[in-house]
């Protein structure tokens, strides 16, 4: 009987598959089915522990294709899929490919087709091989196998469980990324081994076979911990991408539950202890003025002193701004009344300036000292002290908006500026500010105070020429 | 100070580097570790080893060199005047973990950055240091990513390229000004410059390795750059054109957001608060629209709203959908790619489907729906054999109809 016959009398074919991801095998038994026309009802595909029992009296014998049999068409695309589909563990996987490429037969362009049924069928199944072996490349973690053969060297070992029957195929990646290196892939269903220059395969291993830690796991944590940013909890994101079924066998999943659970508590102690909660900007002097005495940003403002405002004319053309009050200052609340602020009332009478049609204020709001006995010693602000400042020497600027800002002394300058710079380099220059306002830089009075003779003397001549180049300035800017 | 152990170090090195948005390891020149000495290959595909809750993909071992800096960039945790605790790796201590990493399928490579110390050629000769033990002293083949200082003399920055896959530079903000203001050390002209430089030696690298095979490849996956958002005051729109102009100027391959977020030991100079997360993903989609959609700069400004900013509630596709109706419905039958890119809900994959399935047959809704994610969201601008939308597209409550709820949102919410 031929084989034509066969089918023509409605025999039933059964063909059993040696491995359940053999592309090779399935194609030439496909290949010699649609050759002899035998539809894709007819045929049963049966792969290694599925179940024969319904097809016992099957043809297992393949038919012979005719001589004159026309050659099977299969386009590119076609065995791209199918390649990869075959890997996949559904048992229907060869009977839909079979009914693919018969169809392909009498419709070449059908692959193009993205509303088929079949089509999608087979796409999904592509789409969901290619996702795990992906993962696999992502998620095989390996631990460290210490030898007792000094000889053997490092034995890296993974246990991985794959959805579908990928190991196979995905031998050449890690071969090709860990060439030189000794590594097993033990999985549920058989097992690959690398020892530097061949591949072997071995049987399905179970979880223990694999070794249960490795020491560099602790850093790897802590690294998996520390890279984590509290600030932004998207865990539908994280399990998109790493759904729960694989966080068993990476060893940083352990730590999710408890990242996530502490990331709202974290979060909270890093914007307390960080961020400065600032309320809305205050729009007028008085409501500054009553703000800075509430303000605790920084650890000045807890001593023992009272918070001084600036003082002068709303809307003054010239703001001078010097580092914080001092002693005298504090005790009497207002700007510039000790020692340095006497030295500068003289200088600025020298050039002509109006201390009076001035905003006089401080980069620092409260005093900062140390008590010594009975004294209080004047201690300089540090640089975050002054940038916490910053927020109401700006709002004093918002609302005065004057035309020149005078800071006198590197405290005053960072205060303006928001970085350190050096006096002897920038002053005599003018600075633009953002507000298209301009910033001059100078020493503070209180410099010329600690000096002595003639290096007192050029530090004074320096000062009063800047105040002159202000005063100077000034007088422009008003014309 | 006690000595502070690895994982001590690893602890504070690692924190300070996850404000650094790029974790890409996509894109570069192919290369496997047979026939070599040691491990690591790149094969296209970028692969993500991890993800951690806050969804974002852990592909690189993203650490610092340092977390010393004598700058004090306001945003910066790591700004000189920050209180932070401070640590510093050996180039050959990041090597090792590097390997030891690498070799347990942990990580797919390196993404180095650092602080400043001393001064910048010191600290970007310690990186370059750090990817010459890697390549030469252990024929290292995975990927590389390395930060390269603006300010460090140009041939150093050469040396980083030529061993590294990726090179990048931070712009930081969008704004001349607001780089001025919170980053006080930094200069735009420097940044620019560098990017420059390094534009011209991929170029000359490129036109050398077709010519000669053997020429050295410089960041073969090329180089990109990281902006911070919502800490200054630059708009949407602001920002969708510096990053026009970034890619057209330097041929970038990527330009990376950053939400600002809380820091420890913040500067006062920061914004009081912080912006929603969903902002940088709007940035990221409007991105998308003009890298894959065919969108000019000018087009994706469109869709902003008043203020500047783009919708929060609505996807800038969606929004430009809404701002320009008389361009729909599209007929899924007829219609150009072109014209298909623009439907809301359609991506690139999408279209591919219905320009490869609508010469086999005339799509009916139903069709349409087997090849997209969600046809509620498309059908409002699509006509097919058996659909128009009658007046849909005239409807003024067609924007609430289709913005997501607002439960939804709350997912995304700061």
């Amino acid at each position: 009987m031929t084989a034509l016959q066969h089918v023509r009398l409605g025999t039933y074919y059964v063909v059993n598959l040696p491995e359940p991801d053999d592309f090779d095998f399935w194609r030439e038994r496909a290949r010699a089915l649609v050759q002899c026309d035998v539809p894709p009802d007819r045929i049963a595909w049966i792969e290694p522990g599925g179940s024969g029992d319904l097809f016992a009296h099957g043809e297992r014998r393949m038919p012979v294709p005719p001589m004159d049999a026309r050659p099977v068409r299969a386009n590119r695309r076609f065995v791209s899929l199918a390649k990869n589909a075959i890997l996949h563990s559904d048992p229907e996987r060869f009977a839909l490919l079979y009914r693919l490429l018969w169809r392909l037969q009498s419709n070449p362009r059908m692959m193009e087709d993205k509303a088929d049924l079949d089509v999608r069928r087979v796409e999904e199944l592509d789409k969901n091989v290619r996702r795990d072996s992906h993962k696999m490349h992502a998620f095989v973690r390996f631990r460290l196998v210490e030898s007792e053969d000094e000889e053997e060297g490092e034995h890296y070992v993974a246990w991985f469980e794959p959805e579908h029957h990928i190991l196979r195929a995905n031998a050449g990646f890690f071969m090709r990324r860990f060439s030189n290196m000794r590594w097993s892939i033990l999985t549920p269903r058989g097992s690959l081994h690398w020892d530097g220059e061949t591949m072997a395969e071995g049987p399905p291993a179970e979880r223990h076979d694999a070794p249960g830690g490795d020491p560099m796991e602790d850093l790897w944590r802590t690294y998996y911990a520390s890279i984590f940013n509290p600030a932004r909890l998207k865990i539908g994101a994280m399990l998109k991408e790493m759904p729960k079924k694989y966080w068993k066998n990476m060893p940083e999943a352990s730590l999710i539950p408890d990242l996530i659970a502490g990331a709202q508590g974290r979060e909270a102690s890093m914007v307390e202890k960080g961020a400065l909660e600032f309320e809305e900007r205050p729009d007028t002097l008085a409501a500054i003025d009553k703000a800075i005495h509430a303000c605790r940003k920084c650890p000045i403002g807890a001593l023992d002193n009272t918070a001084v405002m600036g003082e002068g004319p709303q809307d003054a053309a010239l703001m001078i701004v010097g580092e914080q009050p001092g002693d005298n200052e504090d005790m009497q609340g207002r700007p510039f009344v000790g020692p340095a602020g006497q030295l500068l009332d003289v200088h600025l009478e020298k050039a002509g300036i109006d201390r009076r049609a001035a905003y006089l204020t401080n980069a620092v709001k409260h005093f900062k000292y140390v008590q010594r006995g009975k004294r209080r010693l004047h201690q300089n602000p540090g640089a975050k002290e002054i940038d916490t400042c910053r927020w109401w020497i700006e709002s004093e600027r918002a609302i005065v908006q004057p035309k020149l800002v005078l800071a006198m002394g590197a405290s005053a300058a960072r205060g303006l500026l928001g970085k350190t710079v050096s006096i002897s380099k920038v002053r005599g220059t003018p600075i633009p500010l953002e507000d298209g306002s301009e910033l001059w830089v100078t020493a503070h009075p209180s410099y010329l105070l600690r000096l002595e003779g003639p290096a007192r003397e050029e530090q004074a001549r320096l000062f009063d020429a800047d105040l002159a180049a202000v005063k100077a300035r000034l007088a422009e800017l008003a014309g | 100070m006690a000595q502070q152990t690895i994982l001590q170090k690893l602890e504070i090195l690692a924190d300070a580097a996850k404000y650094d948005a790029s974790c890409a390891s996509s894109g570069t020149a192919k290369k496997n570790s047979l026939g070599g000495k040691g491990i690591g290959s790149t094969e296209g595909m970028g692969i993500c080893h991890a993800y951690a809750p806050d969804g974002r993909c852990i592909s690189l071992f993203k650490i610092l060199l340092t977390n010393h800096c004598v700058f004090d960039c306001h945003y910066c945790v790591n700004r000189k005047s920050s209180n932070v605790a401070r640590a510093r790796f050996t180039p050959q201590e990041v090597v090792d973990l590097t390997l030891a990493f690498y070799r347990r399928n942990y990580i797919e490579g390196l993404f180095l950055s650092s602080g400043i110390v001393k001064n910048s050629n010191h600290t970007m000769e310690q990186i370059v240091e750090v990817a010459r033990i890697l390549r030469e002293e252990h024929d290292f083949r995975g990927y590389i990513h390395l930060k390269t200082i603006p300010e460090a003399d140009a041939e150093i920055v050469h040396q980083a390229g030529l061993y590294a896959d990726r090179v990048s530079i931070n712009v930081e903000l969008p704004t001349d000004s607001g780089l001025t203001r919170l980053a006080p050390d930094k200069d735009a002209r420097q940044i620019e410059g560098a990017m420059g430089k390094v534009k011209a030696d991929l170029a000359e690298a490129k036109d050398a390795h077709k010519r000669f095979k053997h020429a050295p490849r410089f960041a073969p996956a090329g180089q990109s750059t990281q902006m911070i958002v919502g800490a200054d005051a630059a708009t949407d729109a602001d920002i969708v054109g510096k990053a026009s102009r970034l890619y057209d100027n330097f041929r970038l391959r990527r330009v990376y957001y950053s939400a600002f977020s809380p820091i420890p030991d913040a500067s006062a100079v920061l914004p009081l608060k912080r912006p929603p997360l969903i902002r940088e993903h709007r940035l990221y989609q409007s991105d998308w629209l003009m890298r894959f959609y065919g969108y000019k700069p000018a087009e994706v400004m469109q869709a902003t709203e008043a203020d500047g900013n783009l919708p929060l509630d609505i996807d800038p596709k969606l929004a430009w959908a809404l701002k320009f109706r008389e361009q729909f419905p599209v007929d899924v039958n007829r219609s150009t790619k072109e014209q298909l890119l623009r439907v809301p809900g359609l991506g690139v994959k999408a279209v591919g489907k219905i320009l490869a399935s609508r010469r086999h047959r005339a799509l009916r809704l139903d069709d349409v729906a087997l090849l997209t994610q969600s046809i509620t969201k498309v059908r409002p601008f699509i006509c097919t054999v058996d659909w128009r939308p009658v007046m849909l597209t005239d409807r003024a409550d067609l924007r609430s109809l289709l913005a997501p709820k607002a439960e939804q949102l709350e997912l995304f919410a700061a």
